[in-house]
């Protein structure tokens, strides 16, 4: 059985209609609840919850506490390249949008690792577009070796690969896979990757069956935020996790919240979320599930980040370039997304520290996997 | 209704049939008790003897036989001795225990996973007795068994449900149905190992040893449909909540 057995039994109009008819009744169950439930998920991402949202938020930072305790995880992204032939109707590196293509090369990768090092980083995570030419396994075993005395734990973020590939590349340091579904709504997702192997949804959905039967350390999960309904799409990422953990129990999960964002070419969001919204769903993963991570990046505004660590986040990226070469080959090329907490990565810390946390630099050895 | 592999039952109640005063006695309790699933050990009955008299007690439709391996040391042992109850009570089921140790009985887990894989690949339905082990319930999923039977204290001991923690663990992650087995002494046990989520108990100590095994064995019956149904219409938090002085929420209503 894989995931698709479940997702085939879930229509996206039924689960929709079924969470914006929740009450708060069904709020007050779910947060009552000595353990909660799917159901329980949707009645906290309604609509209907939106009254309950300081509850909901004392309650997300107790167990946040509980597990995680006064920490923050900290990572950075390296890009590595912005070549991809997918075209995806909200990204700055979609095909069809005429910029400078760029891959580094290893001593360019050298030099950004350098910079990213003096920033106080031990946890990366690569990111690439979807170029099979010359973004490939090959490529990625090279940078792993390249980089991987320089850092404790390498996630990665690009096209899914086959399970041959994980199981290939894992023994060369990758801990993590982040792989989101962008939207779990079939029709929507074919509109906004019209060309590419991007376009095949069941081979994206099925990628972290994959993940888990390569014994992948740690997957990240999550929808693009504004493609379409974010409550629907958030309950499917939650009933993909959920199957996930049971089967692949020996891995661990993350959970982003990527908002559609600005960026050359730029699709204005079909759904917009408001900061309250994000607050709300943030809050409604960490009381459906007390050990997921749960993951903020430079996307968001200042005021909103320095107060959403306290309210279930457990990792956050700082002073992050979002471009191949940004942090010292290029710093001027093209930007997948605009940022919009510009802050440096020491700044981030210090605001940590202020508000009584520990930023978390390394959390794992690579002696721990070899 | 409760389905393991690929049978349903309507009672998530099962019992055992050792510690009787008489098959006549375990006769009467497991009837009252309206239990499906009746475990029995194979060191007990005559396997070359359609007669037995303890089978014979227990010949109704309703009732389906768990043959048990207790008695075995090994995983060697353990997947001999399903042979022959397959053999010879015509079925697949199997309630795998596995004690090296007389005294406690205490479950093998190493023996346990190497005969699960073994057995499941001989196309048995295992249903292995652990202790509330919620790493090993993982790896015996892998392994391919139908459902997991941890104890909730040691076997015989009428202690109730001492590894409530574990079982808790082991219910929130399991993809097969849990089976509390052993330990369960009082039908409030057995109510409130339905109440944190098992899909059934075995019992057989405390109803057979009790002063009217009968009475009993209805008490338990109605103990675990109790416990199913406030599972079903789920429990309240049994904490309560602060209110923090300064709100976590306030900054959402500045501009940014």
């Amino acid at each position: 059985m894989s995931f698709n057995d479940i997702f085939e039994c879930h229509s996206w109009e039924e689960t929709s209609r079924s969470i914006y008819a929740k009450t708060s009744a069904d709020v007050e169950q779910a947060l009552n609840a000595s353990k909660r439930t799917l159901e329980d998920f949707k009645a906290l991402i309604s609509p209907a919850a939106a009254p309950y949202l300081e509850r909901m938020a004392q309650l997300s930072q107790q167990l946040t506490l509980k597990r995680f305790g006064n920490t923050i995880q900290m990572y950075v992204p390296l890009y590595l390249s912005n070549e991809c032939n997918n075209i995806c109707t909200y990204c700055g590196f979609s095909y069809d949008n005429k910029v400078r293509r760029k891959t580094l090369s290893p001593m360019e990768i050298m030099e950004e690792v350098a910079v990213i090092k003096e920033m106080g980083y031990d946890h990366v995570l690569l990111v690439t577009g979807e170029a099979n030419q010359s973004v490939h396994t090959d490529y990625f075993k090279k940078v792993l070796e390249l980089i991987r005395p320089h850092f404790a734990h390498i996630s990665m973020e690009v096209q899914p690969l086959d399970l041959s590939d994980y199981q290939e590349l894992t023994p060369y340091g990758l801990n993590t896979v982040l792989v989101y579904q962008e939207t779990y709504h079939e029709e929507d997702y074919k509109k906004h990757h019209p060309k590419g192997k991007k376009s095949n949804f069941q081979y994206r959905l099925d990628t972290p069956d994959r993940l888990g039967q390569a014994g992948i350390h740690k997957m990240g999960l999550g929808v693009l935020i504004g493609l379409e309904d974010w409550r629907t799409d958030s309950f499917f990422t939650a009933l993909h996790l959920n199957y996930l953990e049971k089967k692949y129990w020996q891995s661990k999960y993350s959970i982003s919240f990527p908002r559609l964002r600005p960026f050359s070419g730029g699709l204005e969001p079909k759904v917009a979320m408001n900061d309250r919204e994000l607050v709300q769903l943030i809050c409604a993963y960490r009381l459906f599930n007390e050990e997921i991570e749960l993951s903020i990046s430079t996307r968001e505004s200042v005021a909103f980040r320095d107060n959403v660590i306290k309210l279930g986040i457990t990792s956050i990226s700082a002073g992050s370039k979002t471009n191949p070469g940004g942090y010292a080959v290029e710093p001027q090329s093209l930007e997948q997304f605009e940022i919009s907490d510009e802050r440096t990565a020491a700044e981030i810390a210090e605001m940590i520290h202020k508000q009584g946390y520990e930023a978390v630099w390394k959390d794992w050895d690579m002696s721990l996997t070899k | 209704m409760l389905k393991i592999a690929d049978k349903i039952f309507s009672s998530r109640l099962f019992t055992g049939t050792g510690k009787f005063s008489s098959p006549a006695a375990m006769e009467s309790a497991l009837l009252a008790s309206e239990s499906e699933l009746v475990t029995v050990a194979l060191k007990r009955v005559d396997l070359q003897d359609e007669s037995d008299d303890l089978l014979k007690h227990l010949n109704y439709p309703h009732i389906n036989l768990l043959p048990n391996t207790s008695g075995v040391r090994n995983a060697k042992e353990a997947v001999f001795a399903a042979q022959m109850a397959r053999e010879a009570l015509e079925t697949n089921w199997l309630k795998l225990e596995i004690h090296p140790d007389p005294k406690y009985l205490m479950p093998d887990p190493i023996e346990t996973l190497k005969a699960t894989e073994e057995l499941a690949k001989l196309g048995f339905i295992v249903l292995p007795y652990i202790h509330a082990d919620p790493v090993l319930c993982k790896r015996l999923e892998d392994a391919g068994t139908a459902a997991v039977m941890p104890l909730g204290s040691p076997i015989g001991s009428n202690k109730g449900l001492k590894t409530i923690d574990f079982l808790e663990i082991i219910i929130s992650q399991s993809n097969v149905p849990v089976i509390i087995d052993a330990g369960i002494g009082s039908p409030s046990d057995a109510a409130k190992a339905m109440e944190i989520g098992a899909d059934a108990v075995l019992v057989n100590t405390a109803i057979a040893v009790s002063g009217n095994p009968t009475k009993m064995a209805k008490a338990f019956k109605i103990a675990v449909q109790a416990g199913r149904m406030a599972y079903e219409a789920r429990l309240g938090q049994v904490y309560s909540q602060a209110v923090a002085s300064s709100p976590l929420t306030a900054f959402l209503d500045d501009e940014f």
